[in-house]
């Protein structure tokens, strides 16, 4: 199966994003390297608001990640409440 | 009394739809096909425009609010950075001249972005992929703007920075980044989505961006990474919208699946050739070295891109071209720049060096199949003549590639000791190529690879020297001439770093920082 990833800057905003990330993708894998985390993921990877917001105690929308995007893979599904990334293979 | 407002929030979807496809219309006192000239002349077949999707659903007034904040963050560091002197705590100042590279070959291209994405996103009828066009157009011209920013602190200290617009349009391996974006930008609006979205954005701009500016926060070069991760956080969005523009064509019609996958394979290629440059600044200019060349390549174009490509096999797109050259190339082409640039560093607007120990020492671990057996013996027996005071500098003007320009640096598949050499003949003239892939790219479009302004050609035709500038007078220096038409001054941008003004300015701006003198 493909690998899809995200990457995000390494700081104090994108820590509980992070933190949420890996709790709700049991199978990601996170590298650390300088300045940034990437995250890798066999086949698919949900961004979840409402684990993003449980952790960091406000309101959170799920375009602030643009913010501290770094890169990713994969396509794209966004809707109010989840980001995902997947292949179709 | 009190009248009862719904508050309900549009969902991000009605947002979208609202603010896209609300916005279009068609023409009637002038007929659409007169409104968009370029929109089938490429023989891409549209049926549907709103079939198009934003996957993001980003709309102008949420791009602006985030756009406006990472300005804001972006400056606050570049600011902290000029006023603490930043740039004395880079890990050693032959590290500048990776930035210097970027700042004189990349940053342009930015700008060129803009103009294309601006260029191109007026010429689609469709709304959804005007507004993206739209934004990646501003996102493009922020990078420009945010790296000179950045980088005209480095040339208040350092030289080589001070005339990238002017060098742009005439040094020698300048032309190797410009001819390639002013190829993009010259194609048809389809083509330059394809070329720039999806080839450069989606399977390429990784490389660049991510290992090369976490290196330079590696490297203490903090100015860089910010704007680098600033630029590099549009880029998802970008990548996002190369990858839309390729499913969208496929999607509206089979008879558009040729004219992709050409596409792909030429500017796969073309984006491969360029980012030699990319190569070379990581294996030998980062003074800390985060990851090989070649690594970087295996996780960010094999892996990600072999996903990418099984992904796309339900459209009948195949992996680019000439994958199996590249696979072999790997292990080869960021020493053979490096090389090229040491020779001929008396052109350069940076410096060159022969790697410390420790450096060969990790280019061999990082390359056990090639830096041992081809390269090493070839910088240690340059470092011996330079010590006898011979170091050497190339005056012979190389041949170049008719279609990358790239000079014919590059070996033949499955022989490192043989430099590749392609021609074709084309109404009475010789053309040379450097691989392949570049002979292929010339000969289905002859027409527009036989006007590339060759920089050597030029020289060779009088065409780069100054106004007055007599070649037939007595003592004549071409070396000299050439250098003053770049405005490069001899001495201080060029040669060696050993020896170098900016060596020695940072060596004693260092101990100033560090101690009380
Ligand atoms: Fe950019
Ligand atoms: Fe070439």
């Amino acid at each position: 199966m493909s690998k899809v990833f995200i990457a995000l800057q390494t700081n104090d905003d994108t820590r509980s994003i992070i933190q949420a990330i890996l709790a709700d993708n049991p199978h990601a894998i996170a590298n650390e390297q300088p300045a940034m985390v990437k995250i890798d993921a066999e086949g698919s990877l949900v961004v979840r608001r409402s684990s993003i917001e449980d952790l960091i105690g406000r309101d959170f929308d799920l375009q602030e990640l643009h913010i501290n995007l770094i890169s990713l893979t994969g396509h794209v599904d966004e809707t109010d409440d989840e980001l995902t990334l997947s292949w179709n293979t | 009394m009190d009248m009862k407002v719904s508050k309900k929030k549009l969902g991000l979807k009605e947002k979208y739809q609202h603010m896209t496809r609300g916005l279009g219309w068609e023409t009637t006192y002038q007929s659409m096909d007169e409104v968009f000239p370029y929109a089938k002349y490429e023989g891409i077949k549209i049926h549907d425009w709103d079939k198009w999707e934003d996957p993001f659903r980003l709309t102008m007034d949420a791009y602006w609010k985030y756009q406006a904040e990472k300005e804001r963050k972006l400056y606050a560091i570049i600011d902290a950075y000029a006023q603490n002197n930043g740039h004395l705590s880079v890990t050693d100042a032959r590290y500048i001249n990776a930035v210097k590279l970027f700042l004189n070959g990349i940053s342009p291209l930015e700008y060129m972005a803009h103009r294309g994405f601006a260029h191109a996103g007026r010429q689609f009828p469709g709304v959804g992929p005007r507004v993206a066009c739209l934004m990646q157009s501003l996102d493009e011209i922020r990078h420009a703007q945010t790296q000179i920013h950045s980088l005209s602190n480095y040339n208040k200290y350092y030289n080589g920075f001070h005339e990238y617009r002017h060098m742009l349009e005439r040094v020698w391996y300048l032309s190797v980044p410009r001819s390639f974006f002013d190829d993009a930008i010259t194609a048809g609006p389809f083509e330059f989505m394809v070329a720039i979205g999806f080839s450069f954005e989606y399977v390429l701009t990784n490389l660049l961006f991510v290992p090369f500016v976490s290196g330079a926060a590696y490297n203490g070069d903090m100015g860089t990474m910010t704007f680098g991760f600033s630029a590099q956080s549009d880029e998802a969005r970008h990548m996002t919208l190369g990858l839309e523009v390729i499913k969208f064509i496929l999607e509206q019609d089979p008879d558009n699946l040729p004219i992709v996958q050409q596409w792909i394979d030429k500017w796969t290629w073309r984006g491969y050739r360029v980012l030699t440059l990319v190569g070379m600044m990581m294996d030998y200019m980062l003074p800390k070295r985060i990851m090989s060349w070649k690594e970087a390549w295996e996780v960010y174009f094999e892996e990600n891109g072999g996903a990418l490509f099984k992904d796309l096999a339900r459209y009948g797109i195949r992996p680019p071209k000439w994958l199996d050259q590249i696979e072999q190339d790997k292990d080869h082409i960021s020493h053979q720049a490096w090389a090229t640039f040491y020779n001929y560093a008396a052109a350069c607007n940076f410096h060159t060096w022969i790697p410390t120990d420790d450096e060969m020492d990790w280019l061999s671990q990082k390359y056990p199949n090639s830096f041992d057996k081809y390269y090493r013996p070839r910088l240690e027996y340059w470092r011996e003549e330079a010590k006898k005071g011979n170091r050497f500098y190339n005056k012979t003007l190389p041949m170049l590639c008719q279609t990358c320009q790239i000079p014919m640096i590059f070996t033949e598949p499955g022989d490192p000791t043989q430099i590749c050499y392609r021609e074709v003949d084309y109404k009475g003239n010789k053309y040379h190529f450097c691989s392949d892939g570049c002979k292929e790219i010339f000969e289905h479009e002859p027409e527009k690879y036989i006007q590339s302004w060759l920089p050597v050609h030029q020289i060779y035709q009088g065409n780069c020297f100054n106004e007055g500038v007599d070649p037939t007078a007595e003592g004549f220096d071409p070396l000299a001439a050439v250098l003053d038409y770049y405005h490069l001054n001899f001495g201080r941008d060029n040669l060696d770093f050993e020896g170098s003004e900016d060596q020695k300015n940072f060596d004693a701006w260092r101990g100033m920082a560090t101690k009380n003198t």
